[in-house]
C-alpha cells in the first residue's frame, strides 16, 4: 500500500477561506500537548497565551502596539505576494526604515515643532524603500532571485544598525551604552489611549489596510498585481510591466516596513537600541498568508500574531515556559496553514503499488 | 493505384472529390472469427461529470475503426481504458472473444495493444534508440541488435528513421514514427491513435495512411481516434460516434456523407460558414512586417527569419504551418508581447511599432486572441466582467483615473457573452470554469466587439465543438466585411482553406510568400510546409 498525492478537481473556495481558523484550532490543539509535555498545566497555559492578554486595559493596549507593524507590513508583502515578488527581507527594510527615521529624529533633537514626525515619517518611508530598492534592481536588471537578496540584506542591515548605536549615534551622556539618545517630545508618537503605549501609528496600520484593500481590487495597478500573480502570460498579453510591477510591489512593500519601523522607534521604543523589532518583519510573512493576503484579512490575522507575542510574554513570566514558545507557536500556525492550504488543494489516497513498467 | 495517390495528396479536399469515394475492401473475412476487440457497457464516471455511459462496440481483426466525436465527447477517456490507463466503473472489455482486465498500460501491451498518443513522450535530448528503449517493456540489452530492428520496422512500414538521431533534430512527423515503431516493435495486433494527423502535413498524413493500410493488411486492428471526417471516410472500415459519452450511432463511413456524420457527431444541423467573395476589394495595407527576425523565446525553438508580410483591410490572411516552427513567436512579435530589434520590423497603418508593447499597440487598434486560452488570452480564476478588463480597459475606457470602471466592462461583458452565445451562469462567472469553446467564444468576442483595424487569431477553433467553431469563424468573416484586416495562424487547413483570402506557410521561422487561397494547391502548401520551398515540380508529388 502506497500514498499517492493528487490534485482536487474542485478546490473549494469557502475551504480556503475556513484555513486560517483551521489552523489556529490545531495550533491550540498542539499547544495543549506541547504545555503538558512541558510539565503545566495545558488548561491554564492555553488561558495564560490566548486569554489573559485580553483581560487587562495594558494587555489590549499592547497588542494594538504590536498588532500595528505586523498589519504595515503585511499589507506591503501581500500586495507583492499577489503578483508573486516574494520579498523576504522586511525586517531589514524595517531596520532601514528605523535608522532614517531615528536619525532624523536626533538631528532635529533640539528642535520643537509639529513637522518633526512627517519628516521622521518621510525619511523613514524613504529608507524602507531605498532598502527595497536593491533587490528590485537585481531583480529587474539581473533576474536575481529577489527571496534571496532581500533575505540576506536583513542581516547587513542589523549589523548596519548596531554600527550606527555603537558609534555615530550612540548617546554621548549614555554612559558608552549602545544606544542614542531618547527622542525628543517633538519625535516621539502621540498617544490615542491614555496611561498605555498605544500610539498614532495603530490608526495609521488600520488606514493602510483600507488603502491598501481599495488599491487592490479597485485600481488598475491592483488588476495588474492580480493578473500578473495569477497568469503572468495573461499580463503580458494584456500589456502590463512586469518591470515596473516588481518595482512599484517591492517599494511600497519596504516603504510601509520602513514608516513600521520609525514607528517602533518613535513610538515604543522612543530611541535607537541594536533591537528594534522581536522579527515583525518575519511574523508580518506569516500575518499576510494567514490574512489570505487580504488586507482586511490582515488586519484579523495581525491582531491575533500580536497576541501570540502577548502570551509568549505572559507564558515566560506566569509559567516560567523559554520564550521560545512565542517562535513555536507562530512556527506551528504557519505549519498548519500552510498544511491545511494542502489539503485543500490536494488529496492524499491510497493506492495499491502500480504493476512496473508504466 | 495511381487514383489512390492522388486520393491521399487531395484528401483535404474531400468536398471535390465526394463522388469518388469508393473501392476500399471491407474485411468480411473477419465476421466468422471474434472480434478482435468488443466493449460492452463501459462506464466512466469522474467527480461531476459522465465522461463514458455504456459504451459498446466491436473491432475486427484487420479492421480499421474509427471512433469519431467531438471534443469531449469521450474518446479519449475511452481509449484510456483500453490501454490500462484508467479503469472502468462497470463494464467489459472483451479481446478475442475472452474477457479481460486490463489493469495497467503494461498489462495492454502484454495482449498486444498498442497505443499512439496525441501528445508524444520524447526526450528530446536524446537519440531515437534511447527513446524507443526507455519506451519498451524489455527492450534487451543488445542495442545493436534493437537499432538493426528499428531500422527493418520502420522501412519494411515505409517509415524512416535514423536510430542514432537526437530527437530535438527531428520534425513533428518524424517524432510521431517513434512512436508508432515503438509500438510496431512489439507486433500489435491493435493500434490505437489519439489524432495522429492533428500534427503532420498533408504528404506526411499520405505516407501515414499508406503504413496503417499495410498494418491493416497484415491483420493488425486500428482504433483510429479523429474528428476528422473525410480522413475517416478515406481510411476507416466502420465507426462509432460518440456524443456527450454515449455512441449515438455507429455506422460505415463509406456509405456515410462527412455532412451526416458532422449531424451525428454534433446533434444539431451542421451550419456551415457563410462564403464570401475573397480578396476582390481588398482595402489599403494596413500592417506589414519588414525583414521581421527574433531569437526564439523557448529553448529548442526555432528563431524567426526576416519575414515579410503585409495584411490589407478586408482580407482574411491565413497563415498555415505544423505546430512549433514559430507561431507562437510570430503571434508575440505582432501583438507587442515580444518586441522587434526594430521599430520599422511591424508597421501599422504606414506607423512603425516594432518597439511598442502590447497596450499601445492595441491602442492603436490591433487586437490578439492568443493560442492558448487559459493563462494567456484569460485568467481563469478570474470573472469574465474581468477579463473582458484584461485586453478592453484602454481602448474600451474602462477606467476612471486610475481606477477600474467596473460597471462598464461588466456590461460589456454582457454584451460579449450574448451577442456571440457564450454558455455561462453569467459575468461574474470564473473564466477558468468555462468549457473551452465558450471561453474561446468569449475571447474572440471581447476582441471583435473592440472593433480592432487589424485582428490576429491563433488557433480560432482548436478544441472548440463544431457550433462554436462556426459561430467563431462566421465573426471573423463578418469582421474583414467591416474592412478590418484579419490574420489567422492555424494549423488547420481545412479552416484556413475556409476562411482565407490569400494562404501562407510558415516553416522553420519562415514564412513563404502568400497565395490567393482560391487557386493555390494543397500539395504546394503541404510541400511549403514540410519545409520545401520554391515552386515544386511538377509531378514530383
Amino acid at each position: 500500500m502506497a500514498l499517492k498525492i493528487e490534485a482536487r478537481r474542485q478546490i473549494s473556495t469557502r475551504m480556503l477561506y475556513m484555513t486560517p481558523f483551521i489552523a489556529v484550532a490545531a495550533t491550540v490543539v498542539a499547544g495543549f500537548f506541547l504545555f503538558m509535555m512541558l510539565g503545566a498545566d495545558p488548561f491554564e497555559a492555553l488561558y495564560v497565551f490566548f486569554i489573559s492578554p485580553l483581560e487587562t486595559k495594558y494587555g489590549l493596549s499592547e497588542l494594538g502596539v504590536k498588532a500595528a507593524p505586523l498589519i504595515m507590513i503585511a499589507i506591503g508583502l501581500a500586495l507583492g505576494y499577489r503578483a508573486n515578488i516574494w520579498n523576504i527581507g522586511a525586517e531589514g527594510q524595517l531596520t532601514l526604515g528605523a535608522v532614517c527615521g531615528g536619525a532624523v529624529a536626533l538631528a532635529f533633537w533640539e528642535e520643537q515643532g509639529l513637522y518633526i514626525l512627517p519628516l521622521m515619517a518621510l525619511a523613514g518611508m524613504a529608507g524602507g524603500a531605498a532598502y527595497a530598492a536593491i533587490p528590485a534592481f537585481l531583480k529587474t536588471k539581473f533576474n536575481v532571485n529577489e527571496i534571496l537578496t532581500s533575505l540576506m540584506l536583513t542581516y547587513v542591515a542589523t549589523l548596519f544598525l548596531a554600527v550606527l548605536v555603537f558609534g555615530p549615534l550612540k548617546d554621548p551622556m549614555g554612559f558608552n551604552f549602545p544606544q542614542s539618545r531618547m527622542f525628543s517630545d517633538s519625535a516621539t508618537l502621540p498617544i490615542i489611549w491614555e496611561e498605555t503605549r498605544l500610539h498614532i501609528g495603530f490608526v495609521v496600520a488600520l488606514l493602510a489596510a483600507v488603502a491598501g484593500w481599495v488599491l487592490l481590487t479597485r485600481s488598475i495597478i491592483g488588476f495588474q498585481i492580480r493578473t500578473l500573480g495569477s497568469a503572468p502570460a495573461a499580463a503580458r498579453y494584456a500589456g502590463f510591466d512586469r518591470t515596473r510591477l516588481t518595482w512599484f510591489c517591492l517599494m511600497l512593500t519596504g516603504a510601509l516596513a520602513g514608516l513600521a519601523g520609525t514607528f517602533e522607534v518613535a513610538g515604543p521604543i522612543g530611541q535607537l537600541v541594536p533591537n528594534i523589532s522581536p522579527g515583525y518583519g518575519f511574523t508580518a510573512i506569516i500575518v499576510a498568508f494567514l490574512g489570505r493576503l487580504h488586507p482586511l484579512g490582515i488586519i484579523a490575522s495581525g491582531l491575533l500574531m500580536a497576541l501570540s507575542y502577548m502570551g509568549g510574554e505572559n507564558a515566560q513570566i506566569n509559567l516560567s515556559l523559554p520564550q521560545a514558545v512565542t517562535g513555536v507557536f507562530q512556527g506551528m500556525l504557519l505549519f498548519f496553514l500552510l498544511a491545511s492550504d494542502f489539503l485543500v488543494r490536494y488529496r492524499v489516497r491510497r493506492v495499491k503499488p502500480l504493476a512496473e513498467g508504466v | 493505384m495511381v487514383v489512390m495517390t492522388q486520393r491521399h495528396m487531395l484528401h483535404w479536399r474531400y468536398r471535390v472529390l465526394r463522388g469518388l469515394g469508393l473501392g476500399m475492401e471491407p474485411s468480411d473475412k473477419a465476421v466468422k472469427e471474434h472480434p478482435r476487440l468488443e466493449l460492452s457497457g463501459i462506464t466512466k464516471a469522474f467527480p461531476g461529470v459522465i465522461a463514458n455511459s455504456d459504451v459498446g462496440f466491436k473491432v475486427a481483426p484487420g479492421e480499421i475503426h474509427a471512433l469519431l466525436g467531438e471534443n469531449g465527447a469521450g474518446k479519449s477517456t475511452l481509449v484510456k481504458q483500453i490501454y490500462g490507463i484508467l479503469k472502468p466503473d462497470s463494464g467489459s472489455i472483451l479481446w478475442d472473444g475472452r474477457e479481460v482486465d486490463i489493469p495497467s498500460p503494461h498489462a495492454a501491451r502484454a495482449l498486444g495493444i498498442g497505443m499512439v498518443f496525441q501528445h508524444f513522450s520524447l526526450f528530446e535530448a536524446m537519440t531515437v534508440l534511447e527513446n524507443v528503449a526507455l519506451g519498451m517493456d524489455d527492450p534487451g540489452k543488445d542495442r545493436v541488435a534493437l537499432a538493426k530492428r528499428i531500422r527493418q520496422v520502420s522501412e519494411s512500414y515505409g517509415l524512416p528513421l535514423d536510430p542514432a538521431r537526437e530527437v530535438h533534430t527531428l520534425s513533428v512527423g518524424e517524432r510521431q514514427r517513434i512512436e508508432i515503431v515503438r509500438c510496431l516493435l512489439q507486433s500489435p495486433r491493435l493500434l490505437v491513435m489519439d489524432e495522429p494527423t492533428s500534427v503532420l502535413t498533408p504528404q506526411e498524413v499520405g505516407k501515414l495512411f499508406e503504413t496503417l493500410r499495410k498494418l491493416k493488411s497484415e491483420g493488425c486492428s486500428i482504433l483510429y481516434i479523429s474528428h476528422k471526417l473525410n480522413e475517416i471516410k478515406e481510411l476507416c472500415d466502420g465507426a462509432t460516434i460518440l456524443r456527450g459519452g454515449k455512441v449515438v450511432a455507429a455506422c460505415n463511413p463509406r456509405e456515410e456523407t462527412a455532412r451526416s456524420m458532422a449531424q451525428l457527431m454534433i446533434g444539431a444541423e451542421f451550419r456551415s460558414v457563410a462564403r464570401r467573395e475573397g480578396g476582390k476589394d481588398a482595402g489599403p495595407v494596413r500592417m506589414e512586417l519588414k525583414a521581421l527576425s527574433m531569437a526564439p523565446e523557448m529553448a529548442h525553438g526555432v528563431p524567426l527569419k526576416s519575414i515579410n508580410l503585409s495584411l490589407r483591410g478586408g482580407e482574411i490572411l491565413g497563415i498555415a504551418g505544423v505546430a512549433g516552427n514559430g507561431q507562437g513567436d510570430l503571434l508575440a512579435a505582432i501583438a507587442g508581447e515580444r518586441k522587434a530589434a526594430t521599430a520599422g520590423a511591424v508597421v501599422m497603418d504606414g506607423k512603425p511599432v516594432g518597439r511598442l508593447g502590447p497596450a499601445a499597440r492595441r491602442k492603436l487598434g490591433l487586437c490578439t486572441v492568443p493560442e492558448e486560452r487559459n493563462g494567456h488570452g484569460a485568467v481563469p480564476d478570474m470573472s469574465l466582467t474581468d477579463n473582458a478588463m484584461l485586453s478592453a480597459h484602454k481602448r474600451m475606457g474602462f477606467m476612471k483615473g486610475g481606477f477600474l470602471d467596473t460597471a462598464k466592462s461588466r456590461s460589456f461583458a454582457a454584451e460579449v457573452i450574448k451577442r456571440f452565445d457564450v454558455r455561462t451562469p453569467g459575468t461574474e462567472t470564473a473564466a477558468g470554469s468555462l468549457s473551452g469553446g465558450n471561453l474561446q467564444k468569449f475571447i474572440v468576442g471581447r476582441e471583435i466587439l473592440q472593433k480592432p483595424e487589424i485582428l490576429v487569431v491563433a488557433q480560432p477553433t482548436w478544441g472548440v465543438d463544431a457550433a462554436a467553431a462556426a459561430t467563431i469563424q462566421q465573426a471573423l468573416v463578418d469582421l474583414a466585411a467591416t474592412g478590418s484586416a484579419i490574420l489567422v495562424i492555424s494549423q488547420d487547413l481545412d479552416e484556413l482553406l475556409t476562411l482565407s483570402d490569400r494562404i501562407a506557410v510558415i516553416n522553420a521561422g519562415q514564412v513563404s510568400e502568400a497565395m490567393p487561397a482560391a487557386t493555390v494547391s494543397v500539395e504546394e502548401i503541404g510541400l511549403l510546409m514540410g519545409g520545401i520551398h520554391g515552386t515544386p515540380e511538377k509531378g514530383a508529388a
